[in-house]
């Protein structure tokens, strides 16, 4: 069951290898193994896992199967789940278990997924290391000192240790891409709108994108398949018609025009990271694409406009949290609002206060303009400079981050450190294009991601262009070592 | 544009979050860095630019005003710190 892909687990369940039970079993003992040196996981409930399972074993039984039921999917703890504890990784909401279903939930249920668990991530999404979480590190477990990436660290290391076949997570400036690349596994960040956001709890609303997380690009077009689809009650989400993305997997890239960007090849990319991505090239050349030099000029400019529009938002967003209707609340307090600023003191960790004071400073009267619509302004810059990339090609490639795993412990003083792990990813966030990170190598035993940035609405392009490249490599089939 | 000590405390105010003397230091160091990497946009003419605020050009949708979800309320009600009567209880702000 160890190393199957999605397909081949819904195939032996059809034929009745084993059961859906059976199948949550052994995941939930890997669980219950390896989540104490790795912590990947922040709620496991068996209980309600195995109930999932044995309802997923009727409909499999009365022959009402689709292709995800009965697998137990690993969910990041930024989704709603009915009766499930939901922390977002934060002492905010420690006691928050949720009242309803978000719609990447609700539709994994009605596909018969089961539930395997919550999994640990940064605070409120906040990090590229899972070092800010309220529940502790995760650990990478291809070196247990090195950090998984963020915020989708424990969903990161669910997959990589295969604690959980494929997982959920959420992308705002790369907290999918890049603890793929960081962990050795494929993940994608979807078009912005393409999933539903309802239930997820928000951080930046104009960014935040779910998608999945899975050993195999085919794997996440499985996954894709059933998060997708237009939902009122997210008014961010696209009305267009659903597609179809596991079907034009094995379609041909001949002639296929893949764009480098000079800017992602510049100062502070790794050089042995850098050879790896130029013999990830080398190899979509064999199989008949086109490398073509692109540029991306404004792309220096993405971090500077992502710290402006991601907090703002989020100082917004986070609002809500003010020890009234849910969540966290001070014990002692003299009125009011002495509890409103106790609750949030002591309910937020260092970096989301750091990142509402940063918001709340950007959107206050006389720096509006300054900061808040100049950075919208730049978006618009690097938004074009992507329209006038993609008239030269089909889809750009790069690093998904400028190093391997890092220490743990190695950037946690120092914000502006982590925040350049994001410089390859976030200028798609900002855009709202579709991106994913494939495995394509090791440095020092530690894996490397390639990045595939497709343009709007191409997640069928560019999980074909993985999966191609997955056919005639094997990266992505390698698990780290004693993990047993 | 740098933060200073005094506009920590007023957007710490704005922001309804209780900085302590001690962390002053540490939050200013570590505000002043933030902004002087976001201050990088300064050095780029975007006159003439649009601002962007929605990665694809889409209107807001409107939809009819119909109860579509099952009630929830006592469930939600259960999860507050502290409620009494169906009221979220807070302390007394009108005398």
């Amino acid at each position: 069951m160890l190393n199957l892909s999605l397909k081949e687990i819904s195939q032996a369940l059809e034929e009745k290898k084993f059961t859906s039970v059976e199948l949550t079993k052994f995941f939930l003992n890997r669980v219950k193994k390896h989540n104490p040196s790795l912590n990947a996981f922040i709620t496991v409930d068996e209980g309600k896992s195995l109930a999932m399972a044995e309802n997923a074993d009727q409909l499999i039984q009365s022959g009402k199967k689709s292709i995800l039921t009965g697998i137990p999917i690993a969910q990041k703890d930024i989704f709603c789940a009915d009766g499930w504890k939901t922390t977002c990784g934060s002492k905010m909401l420690d006691n928050f278990i949720s009242p309803y279903d978000s719609t990447v939930i609700h539709k994994f249920n009605n596909a018969g997924a089961v539930n395997l668990g919550k999994t640990n991530m940064d605070e409120f999404a906040m990090g590229s290391s899972n070092e800010t979480s309220y529940f502790g590190p995760v650990k990478n477990p291809w070196n247990l000192n090195c950090v998984p990436g963020g915020s989708s660290g424990g969903s990161a290391v669910a997959v990589a240790a295969r604690l959980a076949p494929a997982a959920t997570g959420t992308d705002t400036g790369g907290s999918i891409r890049q603890p793929a690349s960081l962990c050795g596994f494929t993940g994608l960040k979807p078009t912005y709108g393409l999933v539903s956001r309802y239930g997820m709890i928000a951080f930046a609303s104009s960014l935040d994108q779910a998608g999945p997380m899975a050993i195999s690009a085919e794997d996440c077009a499985l996954m894709l398949d059933v998060m997708t689809g237009h939902d009122e009650k997210d008014s961010t989400s696209l009305n267009r018609k659903k597609e179809n993305y596991s079907n034009s997997l094995d379609k041909e890239i001949k002639g296929l025009r893949i764009g480098i960007p000079k800017e992602f090849f510049e100062d502070g990319l790794d050089s042995d990271v850098q050879k790896l991505i130029e013999a990830a090239l080398k190899q979509y050349e064999k199989l008949g694409a086109k490398i073509v030099d692109i540029s991306l000029p404004n792309n220096y400019l993405a971090i500077p406009a992502y710290y402006v529009i991601a907090p703002a938002e989020a100082s917004s967003n986070l609002s809500r949290y003010d020890g009234v209707r849910y969540g966290y609340r001070t014990k002692e307090y003299d009125d009011l609002m002495d509890m409103y600023f106790k609750t949030r003191q002591e309910g937020f960790g260092d970096e989301v206060k750091r990142r509402i004071l940063i918001g709340t400073y950007v959107l206050s009267a006389g720096y509006f303009d300054a900061y808040y619509l100049k950075a919208q302004k730049i978006r618009r810059l690097i938004s074009n400079d992507f329209k006038v990339a993609y008239e030269k090609c089909d889809v750009i490639m790069g690093p998904s981050a400028p190093s391997v795993a890092f220490k743990s412990g190695e950037k946690q003083e120092d914000p502006l450190a982590m925040y350049l792990q994001d410089i390859f990813t976030i200028s798609t966030n900002l855009a709202g294009l579709p991106a994913m990170s494939i495995p394509a190598g090791f440095v020092n035993n530690l894996p490397v991601g390639l990045q595939l940035i497709g343009n709007h609405f191409e997640e069928s392009k560019i999980l074909n262009v993985a999966h191609i490249y997955q056919q005639n490599t094997d990266w992505h089939l390698h698990s780290p070592k004693g993990i047993d | 544009m740098s933060i200073t000590k005094e506009e920590i405390i007023k957007i710490a105010h704005l922001a309804r979050i209780n900085v302590s003397q001690e962390e002053i230091q540490q939050v200013e160091k570590k505000l002043v860095g933030i902004l002087a990497l976001i201050d990088k946009m300064q050095e780029v003419d975007t006159d003439s630019i649009e601002p962007m605020s929605h990665a694809l050009n889409i209107t807001q949708p409107l939809r009819e005003d119909k109860v579509t979800e099952k009630d929830i309320r006592d469930k939600s009600l259960s999860l507050a710190p502290h409620s009494e009567q169906s009221l979220f209880i807070v302390p007394q702000v009108i005398e």
